[in-house]
C-alpha cells in the first residue's frame, strides 16, 4: 500500500510541478526580486535565567493559581436536589472553559442526571472530577540495591523541561540524592548550556557531549558516571522536538533502553506538559506513551490564567497520573500535585 | 494540521451526502456536530456559539439551491462561516509612509516569539524591505544572543544593548532611521498576562516607539487559555492581530479560530515548521478549505514552486507523458518531493484525496520513502533506464543490495510500470479526474479570485464530467504573470 501512495504523490505532485514550471518558464520570471538563499535555521544558545527568589515555605497550590472568572462562580451558587438544564449547561460551560475536554464534561454531565446533586452541584461536579484523579502518584526514586535511578523527561518544545529539570534536581537534591542530569538534547546546543546554569545552581553534576552527538551516549555516560561517583538519581533531558513521528519513537525507546542498562533503572519517565495547551495535550501524552511509557506527568505554567483541566482527561482515558506541578520561575516552584486543590482551582468553587 | 476538526467535518459531510432534503431536526444534528468539531477544537466557547449561530442564519435566510443537495449547502454555509471567522481575506501589510514601519511581539513563554520575530524579518526582506531586528528580551540573557545568530543566518542586523527594554526599543528605532531600514521589529520577553509588572513594561515599550503593527505570537496547542492570553494583551497593546506558530504540529488550531471572534482581531501570519521559511501570511479561504478537508490547492502549487526546481520537472515531465519515464526520473522527483515537506502534509493539501489514502500517506516516514530509494539505487543504470530486464536474480541481488526483500523490490517495479502505463496513456487522452482538476488549478494558481475551494467540493460529489486534455491545463498567460483558462472548457 506505501508503494502505491509514494508512486501516486509523486507523480499528483510531478503534474503539478510540470504545469507550474510551464507557466513558470513561459513568465520567464518577471523582475521578481529574488528571496535571498535561505540558510538552515541554527539551533542558538537559550540558557535560562530564571529569577532568584528568596527561600520561602511551600506556598499552597491554590494560592498561585491564577484570578478568578465569573462563570466559575455561578457554579458555586448552583443549588441542591435535582439539576434542570440551565445549571447542566452551567456545568458543561465551567467544564470546556478549563480545557477538560468534551468527552470527561459529558461524563460529568451524564453523572450528574444520573445521580443528581444531593449537596449541591459543586460538590457533585467536585466528587465526580476527583474521583478520576484517584490514583498513586508517588515518585520512585530509589533504584535496586546497587543500581542507580534513572528518570526520563519528555515533551515538546518550549513547555519547560528544562526548568523542570532544575528545579526537581534542587528538590532531590535537598531531600538528599546526589543527582546527575544528563544533557540529553543535543539537537539544541543551548539546552546544555542552560542546564549547565542549573546544574550549578543546585550542586548536581552534569553530563554533556557536543552537539548532534548520540542522546543515547550521553545518558549511558551519566549513569556511568552516577555510578563511579556514588550519586544515586540521574535525570535524563531529551529533544523536545517532534521531528518525525517515528524518529521520535526511535529515539526515545532507544534512550530509554540505553539508560535501563548496566547499573541504569528507568524508575520514572515524566512528560513536561504545557498549562495552556488544550486538548491537543491528549495527543502528546498518547504519542509519548506509545515512545517512552510515561509514568507521570509534571504540569508547567500553572501560575498563569490557564488551567491545565486536560489532565484530567489525560488521567481518565490514559491513566498517567500528575506528578508534579510547576507554579513560577523560581527554583523552589515546583510543587507535588494536589488532587484537592487542583479541583478546587478547577472549578473556584 | 487542524486533523482532528477535518475528521469530524468529513464524517459529517459523508452523513450529510446521502439525505435528499434536510429537516429542522436533521440541521440540529448536524450543527450539534459542528459543535463537538469545534469544542474538541478547542475553540472559545462563546465563538463556538456565535458561529453555530450564524451558519443557522445563514441556511434559514437562504433559498433552497438547485444545484447543492442540503447536505451541500450546510457544508457550504460552514465554509464561508469559517472563512468568515477566520479573518475574512489575508491582511494586507502596508508600510508607514514615513519609514521606518514598526512592528512589536509579545507574547507568552515558550511561544516562539524570537524565532518568529527571525521569520518575520525574512518575510519583509522577501518583500524587498530592508528589515532590522531588535532585540529588546532582556528577561531571557541568550534571547539575544538567539537573534543575533539567526539575524546572521537571514542576513537581517539586529540591534541589542544592555539596558532596559524600554531603552533598547527606543534606542534600535533611532538607528534603523539612522542607518535606513525601513521596517524594524521589536522582539520582547515572554510574559504572563497576570503578570502586572511585565505588562506595564511592554506597555512601556509600545508607547516609546508608538508600533504601527503590534503582534500577539501564540502557540497553536493553546486551548481555551489563547482567550485570556488575546485578551490581556489586546487590553494593554491595541493589537493589530496573531501570529501563530507550531502550526504543523497536530494542532487543534482553536486558538487560532478564537482570537478574531474574541478580540476581534485577525491571524495575520503563520509559522508552518521549524525552518526559517516556513512562515507566511494566513489565508482564512485556504485554511476553512483545509479545516473542512477539501484540500488546499493553492499552497501546494506554491510549495511546488519554491521547493522544486522547475528546469528538472519540465525535463521529467515530458518523458512522463511520452512513456519514456524512467526510475531515474522517479528518483529525481521523489528528492524533490521530499523537498517539498512530509508527504502525510503534502496529501492533506491535494484535493480530491480521500480520507483512507490520507491516513495511510500520513503513515508514511522517511524511512520507507528511503526504502525506495535505496531500491532504485541498488539498480544498474541500464536497470533503471529498463526495468523490464530486471529478473529473478537480478531482483534478489537488488532486494540484497538494498536491504530489503524482494517482495518490497516486486511491488515497486510492479507499481512503477502501470503508472508509466496510465500515464503514457493519459498522455494520448484524458488526466484522470482528480489529477485534471489539480492541473486546472495549477494553470490558474496565481488570480486571487479563484474560489476557496468549494468548487472542488462540489465537483467531487457529483460525477466527474469527461476529464480536460493535459495539455489543456497549461492556459494562456497575460500580462502580470495572469493566467486564463484555455477556451473550451
Amino acid at each position: 500500500m506505501s508503494t502505491v501512495i509514494i508512486i501516486l504523490v509523486v507523480v499528483a505532485l510531478l503534474a503539478i510541478g510540470a504545469t507550474v514550471a510551464t507557466v513558470v518558464v513561459r513568465r520567464r520570471r518577471p523582475a521578481l526580486v529574488a528571496p535571498p538563499p535561505v540558510a538552515p535555521l541554527p539551533e542558538v544558545l537559550v540558557p535560562e535565567e530564571a529569577p532568584r527568589p528568596e527561600l520561602r515555605d511551600e506556598p499552597a497550590m491554590r494560592a498561585r493559581l491564577g484570578a478568578s472568572r465569573g462563570v466559575f462562580d455561578r457554579l458555586r451558587g448552583l443549588g441542591a436536589g435535582d439539576v434542570g438544564e440551565d445549571d447542566l449547561a452551567t456545568v458543561e460551560e465551567v467544564l470546556l472553559r478549563s480545557d477538560v475536554g468534551l468527552a470527561t464534561t459529558e461524563a460529568v454531565l451524564d453523572s450528574l442526571r444520573r445521580d443528581g446533586a444531593p449537596e449541591g452541584v459543586a460538590t457533585a461536579v467536585r466528587g465526580v472530577l476527583r474521583a478520576s484523579l484517584d490514583r498513586p502518584r508517588d515518585v520512585v526514586e530509589v533504584a535496586d540495591e546497587g543500581r542507580v535511578a534513572v528518570w526520563l523527561f519528555v515533551g515538546v518544545n518550549g513547555v519547560g523541561k528544562t526548568t523542570t529539570i532544575g528545579k526537581l534536581a534542587r528538590r532531590e537534591g535537598e531531600r538528599g540524592h546526589r543527582v546527575v542530569i544528563a544533557a540529553g538534547d543535543t539537537f539544541r546546543a543551548a539546552a546544555a548550556d542552560q542546564l549547565a546554569l542549573w546544574a550549578d545552581r543546585t550542586g548536581a553534576d552534569l553530563v554533556r557531549a557536543h552537539e548532534g552527538a548520540d542522546p543515547g551516549s550521553v545518558v549511558h555516560d551519566a549513569v556511568g558516571r552516577a555510578a563511579a561517583r556514588g550519586a544515586d538519581l540521574v535525570f535524563a533531558d531529551t529533544a523536545g522536538r517532534r521531528a518525525n513521528s517515528s524518529n521520535l519513537l526511535d529515539e526515545l525507546a532507544k534512550v530509554r533502553r540505553v539508560a535501563d542498562r548496566g547499573p541504569g533503572q528507568v524508575l520514572e519517565t515524566l512528560l513536561v506538559l504545557d498549562a495552556t495547551t488544550g486538548q491537543n495535550a491528549l495527543s502528546q501524552a498518547r504519542e509519548f506513551l506509545a515512545a517512552a511509557q510515561v509514568s507521570g506527568i509534571v504540569l508547567t505554567k500553572l501560575d498563569g490564567t490557564a488551567r491545565g483541566g486536560v489532565v484530567v482527561a489525560i488521567e481518565r482515558e490514559l491513566g498517567i497520573p500528575v506528578k508534579f506541578v510547576g507554579v513560577g520561575e523560581g527554583v523552589d516552584d515546583l510543587l507535588p500535585f494536589d488532587p484537592d486543590e487542583f479541583v478546587d482551582a478547577l472549578l473556584r468553587a | 494540521m487542524f486533523d482532528a476538526l477535518t475528521d469530524r467535518f468529513e464524517r459529517l459531510s459523508a452523513s450529510l451526502r446521502s439525505r435528499g432534503r434536510l429537516s429542522e431536526a436533521d440541521l440540529d444534528e448536524a450543527l450539534r456536530d459542528v459543535r463537538s468539531a469545534l469544542i474538541e477544537a478547542d475553540v472559545e466557547l462563546s465563538v463556538v456559539r456565535a458561529f453555530l449561530d450564524a451558519v443557522r442564519d445563514r441556511l434559514r435566510g437562504q433559498a433552497l439551491s438547485q444545484s447543492l443537495t442540503p447536505g451541500q449547502q450546510v457544508i457550504k454555509a460552514v465554509h464561508a462561516q469559517l472563512i468568515d471567522i477566520l479573518g475574512g481575506s489575508a491582511l494586507k501589510i502596508t508600510y508607514a509612509p514615513r519609514p521606518p514601519t514598526v512592528v512589536l511581539l509579545a507574547g507568552l513563554q515558550g511561544a516562539g516569539k524570537t524565532t518568529t520575530a527571525a521569520k518575520l524579518a525574512r518575510w519583509f526582506a522577501q518583500q524587498g524591505r530592508h528589515p532590522m531586528l531588535v532585540a529588546a528580551d532582556l528577561q531571557r540573557p541568550a534571547a539575544v544572543e538567539q537573534l543575533r545568530v539567526l539575524g546572521a543566518s537571514i542576513g537581517v542586523d539586529v540591534f541589542s544593548e544592555p539596558t532596559t527594554p524600554v531603552e533598547v526599543a527606543r534606542r534600535g528605532l533611532e538607528t534603523a532611521q539612522r542607518i535606513g531600514r525601513d521596517v524594524v521589529i521589536v522582539d520582547t520577553a515572554g510574559r504572563l498576562a497576570v503578570d502586572e509588572a511585565l505588562m506595564d513594561e511592554v506597555a512601556q515599550v509600545s508607547a516609546a516607539i508608538a508600533p504601527h503593527y503590534t503582534f500577539l505570537v501564540i502557540d497553536a496547542v493553546t486551548g481555551q487559555d489563547a482567550v485570556h492570553t488575546a485578551r490581556a494583551f489586546h487590553d494593554r497593546l491595541e493589537l493589530t492581530g496573531l501570529i501563530v506558530t507550531k502550526l504543523d504540529y497536530d494542532a487543534r488550531g482553536g486558538a487560532v479560530l478564537s482570537a478574531r471572534g474574541v478580540v476581534g482581531r485577525p491571524v495575520v501570519f503563520a509559522a508552518t515548521g521549524e525552518k526559517i521559511e516556513d512562515f507566511d501570511l494566513f489565508h482564512p479561504d485556504r485554511m476553512a478549505s483545509r479545516i473542512l478537508g477539501m484540500g488546499d490547492a493553492l499552497t501546494l502549487i506554491e510549495q511546488a514552486e519554491r521547493a522544486m526546481d522547475p528546469e528538472v520537472v519540465a525535463e521529467s515531465a515530458g518523458r512522463l507523458m511520452s512513456g519514456t519515464f524512467t526510475l531515474d526520473d522517479f528518483l529525481a522527483q521523489l528528492n524533490q518531493v521530499r523537498k517539498m515537506g512530509s508527504l502525510g502534509g503534502l496529501m492533506r493539501l491535494m484535493p480530491g484525496m480521500t480520507k483512507e489514502m490520507r491516513t495511510a500517506a500520513s503513515s508514511i516516514d522517511e524511512r520507507q520513502l528511503g526504502q525506495v530509494e535505496a531500491i532504485i539505487r541498488s539498480m544498474t543504470p541500464r536497470e533503471r533506464r529498463e526495468p523490464a530486464l530486471i529478473d529473478g536474480s537480478r531482483r534478489a541481488r537488488i532486494a540484497r543490495g538494498s536491504g530489503t526483500t524482494v517482495p518490497a523490490v516486486n511491488q515497486l517495479l510492479k507499481q512503477f510500470t502501470e503508472m508509466r502505463k496510465m500515464m503514457r496513456s493519459m498522455g494520448s487522452g484524458g488526466l484522470p479526474p482528480q489529477m485534471g482538476r489539480m492541473a486546472q488549478l495549477a494553470a490558474r494558481a496565481r488570480p486571487q479570485d479563484l474560489p476557496p475551494g468549494f468548487e472542488a467540493l462540489a465537483d467531487a460529489t457529483r460525477p466527474a464530467p469527461s476529464a480536460p486534455a493535459p495539455r489543456g491545463a497549461r492556459g494562456k498567460k497575460k500580462k502580470g504573470g495572469r493566467v486564463t483558462p484555455p477556451k473550451g472548457r
